[in-house]
């Protein structure tokens, strides 16, 4: 990269930024062609500041803040320079950088599970920091302010906690941890990289919420990198988002929210569901990132950019600031008509129309699929010599709920609360634990091996994961045709079907000999939904469908399925933890908690009006990629973490974590403590709360409701 | 973590308890005891060598069960092993040669895992450079040679340097030198020059195992996020290897060891069948020539008793290694 | 009836398409994986030209394996003895020859014979899972207790006096336990692999899902492991010949050769050497080329990660 940089950015007079990244390549040398992983950034980040940088998966925004940090492997080319607090790092030894890292530089990474020492307890982790860079430290003094830090941020009885070992903590509780190392030696620059990304959402809230205090603590300043727009609104002074191991577009939190100038940052903010909005349609960003191996000439947005013209594809063009403000800058040469209002952002990516329904679905609204009283428990054995059982876990423990034909019904709620098994056990189409399912009217226990085979052509599933759900061994023809190799199809009408599927997908059917690995994560995506569709079923369980895709492949998914919703009539059965994806999909929704159904509604009063308190905490948890809405809002945040489903709890199995609970006088609590209550009507829907009535939590104005 | 261990260990005792009395009856139906009579000139009567047999407790028309059943009726109640054909008890042989094998399978393995895991460890972390490479050779080189064929090179090179230097340097006949005498400074020496061949012969063969897994469990842990997290801490690269490292690199080759412990025995019996040390690994060779089915037993029921210390104690060290065990 | 057909969203606009005969694209990032490892090449090629050798390594030699040049005894390699004689005038080339053949038809035989009873135990149990799975684990690691040795070695007296044959068959048997536990614990995380769940939930039958989807995934471990098995037979092989527990004179193998060179090894190093070297050569060359293939198969080796 020759071309020279423009720093952008505030730059106070007198302050020298803590950190300073110019011009800034990684490459790393493969056999075929070398990956560039980043391409010349330039960045700083002021002292107490707090910078978003925004990517996609393969964008290079976690290896440029690997390099800052010298983690990279030894393979890694890397050149430009990183000054911080003036000093240049680049050149350093590993033992010189090591008094440097931890002390005035410390990193938060994303898998909490995986990122501390499984051998180690946690208090001698954080110990561990502290002695490396004070050689004067007292063990003693060390593990003192271990369980001192762990205090800090947010753990309970922190002096037993800090002699547990990292498997005896929760997700949210090792975060935490790993916040308490990141902030022991007071740093100047905290690097947080996904840090909530593989956490539920309440518990994200919670981490989001000790960051802001870490932050305010140390006085450091914090570099969050995320590829959730969400998590970066409520808290960045400034933004910046990379595509293709480049910067694009950088600037103040509200200007790159409010007013985009690089049409990949308008994109990526108009592809995402949002709770605050229920458009028919999502915006969708189609194709995907360019191959870093590979590039073409040119702005690397620009095929899938489309008010792209002749000129993009000539020469790569540069960040610029943009006229009237020169702390926003954008890397487009149509930057200015978008600034200035020649073009209008929202016909840079138009919202489709929606598509022409197919066929009136036949008695609409009858029930096609009814759960009922569904339970699953699961033996919890214990000892070493003899095994003996010691508990149950309730993974389901009595769910109810109908799916009526041409609908959805979202199941949403955080890991563990038994959505999964829920389904799982729907698609055994056998006799449950407990209770009963009913398929098209029959009760799935009564069917005979043939009917049972025959029924399995009317239910479907798409699974999560694309990869893993894929044979990675068979062409996609086979895979798409494997369904109706059950049935007895001509091997003559199975091609036919299966290029039928590929078109409705979204797929050429010239690639059916093609093998999964070849495809995108949003392409299989496709392919699981053509394998799904291919017997022509009537019910579609998706499970978790969107979550491992990236944010701009999710709306042309999300699209997809809304399409053939329409388009054939089916009716779905939504499990996602992603509630504004589950907002904009579902006609009905049920929020599970411990195994159970603690509400029950049409998705628009469920979302509008929550009136379970757990329901609502996870409303507000949830992050909104608009500043000005997330600044304006209050949370309700939930204490601790998911119970263990083997607890007996009596009375309201969510009391412990209730924050409606705690502001209740006694005389109601006592009914929470005694009374497990079950789903009771409450003006259209359903909730299984004693004290749903009391909009504590709204009217008390400790929380703002997203509209 | 006691109730983990008692548990594994009973695991452990049951599997060796049935595999030495299959290995019995096994060795029962194969051998005949009576060849060894037959031979003989002039040949007993049968009614002689049926009354031999009797005495040993090896007679081919007792019912095999009904063997096994004498035969461990006498190892629970009077500890007894039966006796050899030669008229001497089991357990005095065992009792004669088993230190013969333990030197060397105790200094065997601890050299051999020592090797191991340093070569396997120091192959991780210099992947694919040059001293990787030749460390992989190596242990592939050693891995493909029989153990057989290492001793009696080692033996080769022995004699050229005895040669060489004109004085008997290594000694590597026996397990002492007979007829020697001397101070206990003396024999103690002479027995420990001795050890020198047959110890490397079995090091050498265990650390060419130990360094390959070794190695490729390094290499699982070297990306590991948590060596990313000390680091960033400010620990050196290889502080953190070694501190975090290595540490979660072992937790493997404990159970490792338990698995490759009878690849150890293999070898341990083949060199001393190399360098003539009368060790146990030697004597089940000798019964199985002689046909003695109660030496069989015997020496297979020693082996027996090492696989299960053996397992018990890649257990215990598994479960000093890793917290998450200990429930 | 398909409400899709009725529905006829999108006309099909192109005819089904031709599926080309291409070889599995994985077969073929595994081939360009192993075509770029220098350890294959010398591992493969090693193996062929010694195959090659023992097949025609005595077309046009003057001597063979059984006649004796009493004119030549105890000669060091000559022109005439390439790998000179013993003290009874009998070749060792044309010997070492004869029992590198017995050595590798063992090894190519009792590879893959002990590879696929892991294969078939191995999937079995994993697929079954529950009591199946505990009760075969448990005869596994009952085979696991004694070293194969041993076991072998109390066999003798069925071998003694028979054919070479018994000694690949028992070696065979014994040698398969580890690679079914290995299987069996890669088939049991397979049967909770997404593919294989919706397999289940389209109706596939239990056998079909094995065939299609368990055994084509375990397959590369089966064929790497009957490759290092290869090597691992030579070795047992040899090593029980050696001490005359295996092959009985007169048949020869590389071990037996071995045996009765070591006397002689210090005063005529030929009669050991070159036997040794070609067995070590051997061995060596499969547990390469079975090294290299490991590393291809393996997805994660060499990968640079982000």
């Amino acid at each position: 990269m020759t071309e020279t940089m423009i720093v952008p950015g505030t730059h106070p007079q007198g302050v020298t930024p803590v950190l300073e990244v110019e011009n800034l390549s990684v490459t790393f040398p493969q056999s075929g062609a070398d990956v560039r992983a980043v391409r010349g950034i330039s960045y700083h980040v002021n002292p107490g500041e707090f910078l978003g940088i925004v990517g996609e998966s393969g964008s290079g925004k976690s290896v440029s803040s690997m390099a800052v940090m010298g983690l990279l492997p030894s393979s890694a080319k890397i050149t430009g320079s990183i000054r911080f607090q003036g000093q240049s790092l680049l050149e350093r030894s590993d033992g010189e950088l090591s008094r440097i890292r931890g002390k005035g530089l410390s990193m938060i990474f994303q898998d909490p599970l995986s990122a501390l020492t499984p051998v180690y307890t946690v208090g001698h982790q954080i110990a561990e920091g502290l002695l490396l860079h004070d050689k004067k430290l007292s063990t003693r003094a060390a593990a003192l302010r271990a369980v001192e830090l762990l205090k800090i941020v947010g753990i309970p009885s922190p002096e037993r906690r800090a002699e547990a070992f990292p498997h005896e903590f929760s997700g949210g509780m090792r975060q935490r941890a790993m916040i308490a190392i990141a902030i022991a030696n007071d740093p100047k620059l905290i690097i947080a990289d996904e840090p909530t990304t593989a956490l539920d959402v309440t518990i994200q809230a919670q981490i989001l919420e000790v960051m802001q205090q870490a932050k305010e603590m140390t006085g450091a300043a914090v570099v969050l990198i995320t590829h959730d727009l969400g998590v970066v609104a409520g808290n960045a002074d400034r933004i910046a988002v990379m595509y293709a191991g480049k910067l694009v577009e950088t600037g103040g939190v509200d200007q790159v929210f409010h007013e985009p100038a690089m049409p990949y940052t308008i994109g990526l903010l108009r592809s995402m569901p949002s709770m605050a909005s229920t458009e028919a349609r999502l915006v969708p960003l189609e194709g995907r990132p360019p191959s870093l191996a590979a590039l073409p000439p040119g702005c690397p947005f620009a095929p899938r950019c489309p008010i792209a013209i002749d000129d993009c594809r000539k020469a790569e063009p540069a960040l610029v600031a943009q006229p009237g403000d020169p702390f926003h800058s954008a890397a487009c040469i149509r930057s200015a008509e978008i600034s200035d209002g020649t073009l209008e952002r929202a016909d840079v990516f138009p919202r489709p129309q929606p598509v022409a329904a197919g066929i009136p679905v036949e008695n609409a609204g009858a029930e096609v699929l009814s759960v009922n009283e569904l339970v699953r428990h699961f033996p919890l054995m214990k000892g070493s010599v003899f095994k003996r059982q010691i508990g149950v876990v309730r993974a389901v423990d009595g769910v109810s709920f109908d799916l009526g034909a041409g609908q959805t019904l979202g199941l949403v709620g955080e890991s563990g609360c038994g959505k999964s098994t829920t389904i799982m056990e729907v698609l055994e189409l056998t006799k449950p634990q407990h209770g009963g399912i009913r398929v098209n009217g029959i009760d799935v226990a009564q069917l005979s091996k043939r009917d049972r085979l025959k029924m399995r052509k009317d239910i479907q599933v798409v699974f999560q994961d694309p990869m893993a759900s894929i044979d990675p061994r068979l062409p996609i023809h086979d895979v798409i045709a494997e369904p109706l190799t059950v049935h007895g199809v001509s091997r003559k009408e199975q091609q036919r079907k299966v290029s039928q599927m590929m078109e409705l997908v979204g797929l050429d059917p010239e690639m059916a000999s093609r093998y999964p690995h070849e495809f995108s994560g949003g392409q299989r995506q496709r392919i699981g939904i053509a394998r799904a569709l291919v017997t022509a079923p009537k019910i579609l369980v998706l499970d978790e469908p969107v979550s491992a895709l990236d944010v701009s492949i999710q709306a042309g998914v999300i699209n997809l399925l809304a399409d053939l919703q329409q388009q054939l009539g089916l009716s779905y059965l939504f499990v996602a933890h992603d509630l504004a994806v589950v907002h904009h999909i579902a006609d009905h929704v049920a929020v599970m908690y411990l195994g159970r159904i603690v509400e029950l509604g049409a998705s628009d009063d469920v979302f509008n009006r929550p009136r379970h308190p757990y329901t609502q905490a996870l409303i507000s948890a949830v992050p909104i990629p608009d500043p000005t809405l997330e600044r304006s809002r209050r949370r309700v945040l939930l204490e601790g973490d998911l119970p263990s489903p083997t607890d007996e709890i009596p009375g309201c199995n969510f009391r412990s974590r209730c924050p409606l609970y705690t502001l209740l006088p006694e005389n109601l609590q006592q009914r929470c403590k005694d009374e497990d209550p079950s789903l009771r009507a409450l003006e259209g829907i359903s909730v299984a709360c004693h004290h749903a009535e009391h909009d504590v939590l709204i009217s008390t104005g400790t929380e703002g409701q997203c509209r | 973590m006691i109730g983990f261990i008692i548990k594994r260990f009973i695991n452990y005792f049951v599997l060796t308890a049935i595999a030495t009395l299959l290995a019995y009856v096994l060795a029962s139906s194969a051998l005949n005891p009576a060849a060894r009579y037959l031979g003989r000139n002039p040949q007993p009567a049968p009614e002689v060598i049926n009354s031999i047999l009797d005495g040993l407790g090896v007679n081919p028309h007792v019912p095999v069960l009904e063997r096994l059943w004498t035969w461990l009726s006498n190892l629970v109640m009077h500890g007894s092993l039966g006796m050899t054909v030669d008229n001497q008890q089991v357990t005095a042989v065992i009792a004669a040669r088993a230190g013969v094998s333990l030197r060397l399978l105790i200094i065997g393995s601890i050299i051999g895992a020592l090797l191991g895991v340093a070569f396997g460890v120091w192959g991780a972390v210099k992947q694919y450079r040059l001293s990787d490479q030749l460390v992989s050779y190596a242990s592939f080189t050693v891995g493909a040679t029989p153990t057989f064929v290492i001793g009696v090179i080692l033996m080769i090179l022995a004699t050229g340097l005895n040669g060489i230097t004109g004085h008997q340097l290594i000694n590597f006949s026996g397990e002492y030198t007979a007829g020697l005498q001397g101070s206990f400074l003396v024999m103690f020496g002479d027995r420990l020059n001795h050890l020198i061949l047959p110890t490397i012969t079995l090091s050498l063969t265990a650390a060419a195992g130990y360094s390959r897994y070794q190695r490729s469990a390094m290499l699982d842990v070297l990306s590991a996020d948590y060596i990313r997290t000390a680091r960033s801490k400010g620990m050196s690269r290889n502080r953190a290897l070694v501190k975090h490292g290595v540490r979660i690199a072992l937790i493997p080759m404990s159970t490792y060891f338990a698995y490759s412990f009878a690849l150890l025995l293999t070898g341990a019996t083949v060199v001393e069948l190399v360098f003539s040390w009368h060790g146990m690994g030697e004597y089940l060779v000798s019964s199985v020539q002689q046909n003695d089915i109660n030496g069989v037993a015997g020496s297979v029921l020693f082996a027996s008793i090492l696989v299960l210390i053996a397992g018990t104690l890649s257990e215990v060290v598994y479960a000093a290694l890793d917290p998450r065990v200990r429930v | 009836m398909s409400m899709v057909e009725e529905a006829q969203v999108l006309p099909v606009k192109s005819e089904v398409s031709k599926r080309q005969a291409r070889p599995s694209s994985r077969a073929r990032i595994i081939f360009s994986k192993l075509a770029h490892t220098p350890r294959f090449w010398v591992g493969a090629v090693t193996l062929a030209v010694i195959v090659l050798w023992s097949l025609f390594g005595l077309a046009g030699y003057t001597y063979n394996a059984v006649g004796l040049d009493v004119m030549a005894m105890n000669t060091a390699p000559t022109a005439a003895h390439w790998f000179g004689t013993d003290q009874i005038g009998a070749d060792l080339y044309a010997q070492t020859i004869v029992g590198l053949r017995k050595s590798l038809i063992i090894g190519f035989v009792v590879g893959p014979v002990s590879a696929l009873l892991a294969g078939f135990i191995g999937a079995l149990a994993g697929y079954l899972g529950g009591v199946w799975d505990r009760i075969i684990v448990w005869f596994i690691d009952l085979l696991l207790v004694l070293p194969a040795l041993y076991i072998l070695i109390m066999l003798y007296p069925l071998i003694k006096g028979g054919s070479w044959v018994i000694v690949m068959v028992y070696l065979a048997v014994f040698s398969w336990m580890i690679l079914a536990r290995v299987i069996r614990a890669q088939t049991s995380s397979l049967r909770d692999r997404d593919f294989v769940k919706a397999a289940r939930f389209m109706g596939v039958k239990t056998s079909t899902i094995i065939r299609r989807h368990i055994i084509p995934n375990v397959s590369s471990l089966l064929i790497i492991d009957a490759t290092l098995g290869v090597g691992a037979a030579i070795l047992t092989e040899t090593t029980l010949s050696y001490f005359g527990f295996g092959v009985q004179p007169p048949d020869v193998s590389l071990g037996t050769l071995l045996s009765s060179g070591t006397g002689a090894a210090t005063t005529r190093p030929w009669l050991f050497v070159f036997p040794a070297a070609i067995l070590v050569i051997t061995v060596l060359a499969t547990s390469l080329a079975g090294d290299a293939l490991r590393d291809a198969v393996d997805p994660t080796s060499g990968a640079n990660r982000d």
